[in-house]
């Protein structure tokens, strides 16, 4: 077994074995649900509602009834599409990218991101198709024969290319999930007491019996998937970015926006993860699986992509007055001064200065801090759009038809629905679904878990370079003190030093995913 | 003749993957191991070969970016060629770059659902179908494994048994199927 070195903070607290998880990951679901979670729910489910409601009432009145006007004809609809659609990001990036990256303390989260990227990019669907205002005409946007002279969509128009990233990144985003679930909803069955959720996770479970053939297949499907998903995630936001990038309004008109927007999609991702983290660990009981540590690495994530989202701004904003362009140089002049001064400068508040405040470790370490950093991130992620969009459109060429955007009550109650109806989704899949990767997870207790990983008290410095047998002989250590479940390898001890050997040879980067 | 099924239970991946490497060096042949995850470094222990799965992505990936390609030649240059924001669609390679982010798309769509539906096939496992590990408790803690008598014609059963207790296994039980 590849070991990690003992200064790394271990992922799996406490001495837990691999009955431990199952039990802790199964546990909320197989019991009541608490009180909170009907009142949390209910909450939800009127907000999700009233959005509903507001939905409706547009598809039987017209889209007239946003705030839009003549000047200002693209507002909160593909704001709040571009805000959920970057939401909907950092969940195959948790699972794609960190996968191919080894990063390990991707299994606590990966699962319950997975969920809500797929929520997010549900509610990102939603304002596409109302846009549309006659909803049943959804099926236009395919390729289909039909009767009007086979008059094909266009497929030069980034926004038929939407079309194909978001349903494919939507499609492929929930198989990857489901694959990942599979074991998980095995052990639910196996272990469900009642007929009827017996059954429910037995259809769900698709049989799944865990034999060795089928875990090989398992890990290659799960590399295959995160190898394809890992250009995906990039490409969707780049080509969301396009919609506006091709076209010819300044301040839109920029190559820069696929990598900008895709780091900021990142980066609201990421946020609204330590969000729902946050609330689900207390509420849960996972601390043990969620911890400072994990926090802190989506901070650093949060870091990373809020620098280079600032970036960005900055670059944008130089190359406006650089380029000479005068109608662009307007556009960044009048996002800063004009009468959205103030959208402008809470983006550039809520997302180029909190991120930064990130470099010190005891800020990205502090639980209510993060929770804090992660709606202002957001609240900020949201403004962008609103920047971006709005600001753009609302003093065009003519300045006789120069306006401004009033949002309607639709437009704000089918936003606050959206959100209503992302927890809904979100709260079913904490009571329902196991919310951690219980198989994933077991797989790493030997690696990271605190019982095996050697105690850095009596084992400072000479554990370092990860050779089989020290890692041996400290697993033994705490075998005798806590762990009941050490104590069977300890006894199998000479064959598994013999093997950690083999496997320190064939190089440590590599055995890792070897044996995968 | 009736078949005999030995299915040996352990708590530990490690002490059956340690297990499996003596009995398969005493000749035994392992049919199956049931284990709550993937216990790395077993499938060459017990002969199982590695997946084949990949190849078949690629070429479904490769199936979709053809049926793309076809496809948007066909729509926009062959049969409704439209002069759109100047831009003639004369041909195929000219106006390849707008068709770039739409075929890279689709082979992933196709490669990423090919590859999962095979998978499940090949697997067995659709939903509604029944699970078959042995016992419940191998979702959970429990790694088991399985012997055939049929198999391992120069054993008897009673001789797999005690080899089989050497290797620090904490549960036995046994089946015969026709």
């Amino acid at each position: 077994m590849h070991k990690e070195a003992a200064i790394r903070e271990p992922l799996i607290l406490g001495h837990k074995t691999y009955h431990d998880i199952t039990e802790d990951i199964c546990r909320p679901i197989e019991d009541k649900a608490p009180r909170m979670w009907y009142v949390l729910f209910s909450i939800a489910l009127i907000i999700g509602l009233y959005g509903v409601g507001c939905i409706l009432y547009l598809l039987g009145t017209g889209i007239g009834v946003w705030g839009l006007n003549k000047t200002i004809n693209w507002a909160w609809d593909i704001t709040n599409f571009v805000w959920w659609v970057g939401i909907g990001h950092a969940g195959t990036l948790i699972s794609a990218v960190l996968l191919l990256f080894r990063q390990r303390w991707r299994m606590a989260i990966n699962r319950s991101a997975e969920a809500m990227t797929i929520f997010a990019v549900f509610m990102a669907g939603i304002f596409p198709l109302i846009h549309m205002g006659r909803l049943w005409m959804g099926y236009f946007v395919m390729p289909i024969p039909n009767q009007f002279g086979s008059l094909w969509v266009n497929f030069n128009s980034p926004l038929l290319w939407d079309v194909f990233a978001i349903s494919t990144y939507l499609s492929v985003g929930f198989v990857f999930w489901y694959i990942g679930l599979i074991p998980d909803f095995a052990t639910l069955r196996d272990r469900a007491k009642k007929p009827v959720s017996k059954k429910m996770y037995s259809i769900l479970s698709f049989g799944w019996s865990g034999r060795a053939k089928h875990w090989n297949r398992f890990e290659l499907v799960s590399l295959v998937l995160a190898g394809l998903a890992t250009p995906l995630v990039f490409s969707v936001h780049s080509i969301v970015s396009f919609d506006f990038a091709t076209s010819v309004i300044p301040g839109w008109h920029t190559t820069i926006f696929p990598p900008y927007f895709v780091a900021g999609a990142v980066f609201s991702g990421f946020a609204m993860v330590q969000t729902l983290m946050l609330i689900m660990r207390k509420a849960m009981n996972l601390e043990a699986y969620i911890h400072t540590r994990h926090v802190e690495y989506m901070n650093i994530v949060i870091m990373v992509t809020g620098s280079i989202v600032g970036t960005a701004y900055i670059t944008e904003l130089f190359i406006s007055w650089y380029s000479g362009v005068e109608y662009e140089g307007y556009a960044f002049f009048n996002r800063a001064t004009g009468p959205y001064w103030w959208a402008y400068w809470s983006m550039m508040t809520c997302n180029v200065i909190s991120p930064q405040l990130m470099w010190f470790r005891k800020l990205r370490r502090s639980l209510l801090f993060t929770f804090i950093i992660s709606i202002v991130v957001n609240i900020g992620m949201w403004f962008e759009r609103y920047v971006i969009i709005v600001t753009s459109l609302h003093r065009d060429y003519l300045p006789s038809a120069w306006s401004m955007h009033y949002p309607s009550h639709i437009d704000i109650g089918i936003y606050v629905g959206t959100i209503g109806l992302f927890f809904v989704f979100f709260l079913l899949f904490a009571r329902f679904f196991p919310v951690l990767p219980i198989a994933e997870l077991k797989t790493i207790l030997k690696i990271a878990g605190e019982s095996y990983k050697n105690a850095p008290d009596t084992h400072h410095g000479h554990d370092d370079h990860g050779h089989g047998s020290h890692g041996h002989a400290a697993a033994d250590h705490t075998a005798h003190v806590e762990a009941p479940e050490a104590g069977e390898i300890a006894s199998e001890g000479s064959s598994e030093e013999e093997q950690s050997n083999d496997e320190n040879n064939s190089g440590e980067e590599t055995s890792s995913e070897e044996e995968k | 003749m009736a078949e005999r099924v030995i299915y040996a239970m352990y708590d530990d991946d490690d002490v059956l993957k340690d297990g499996a490497k003596k009995l398969v060096a005493k000749g035994v042949k392992v049919a199956e191991v049931f284990s709550p995850f993937p216990i790395h470094g077993i499938d060459p222990i017990i002969g199982v070969k590695n997946t084949r799965l990949g190849i078949m992505a690629f070429l479904y990936g490769l199936t979709g970016l053809t049926l793309a390609t076809i496809g948007m030649r066909y729509f926009m240059i062959v049969d409704w060629p439209m002069n759109i924001g100047g831009k003639p669609s004369m041909s195929y390679v000219q106006n390849m770059l707008a068709f770039i982010p739409i075929s890279f798309e689709f082979t992933v769509l196709c490669a990423a659902h090919g590859m999962a539906l095979t998978y499940f096939l090949r697997n067995k496992t659709l939903p509604g179908l029944p699970a078959q590990n042995p016992d419940p408790r191998t979702t959970d803690d429990r790694f088991v494994m399985e012997i055939r008598t049929s198999d391992n014609a120069k054993f008897s059963a009673e001789e797999l048994e005690t080899l089989l207790k050497e290797t620090g296994i904490v549960e036995l039980d046994q089946k015969e199927i026709k």
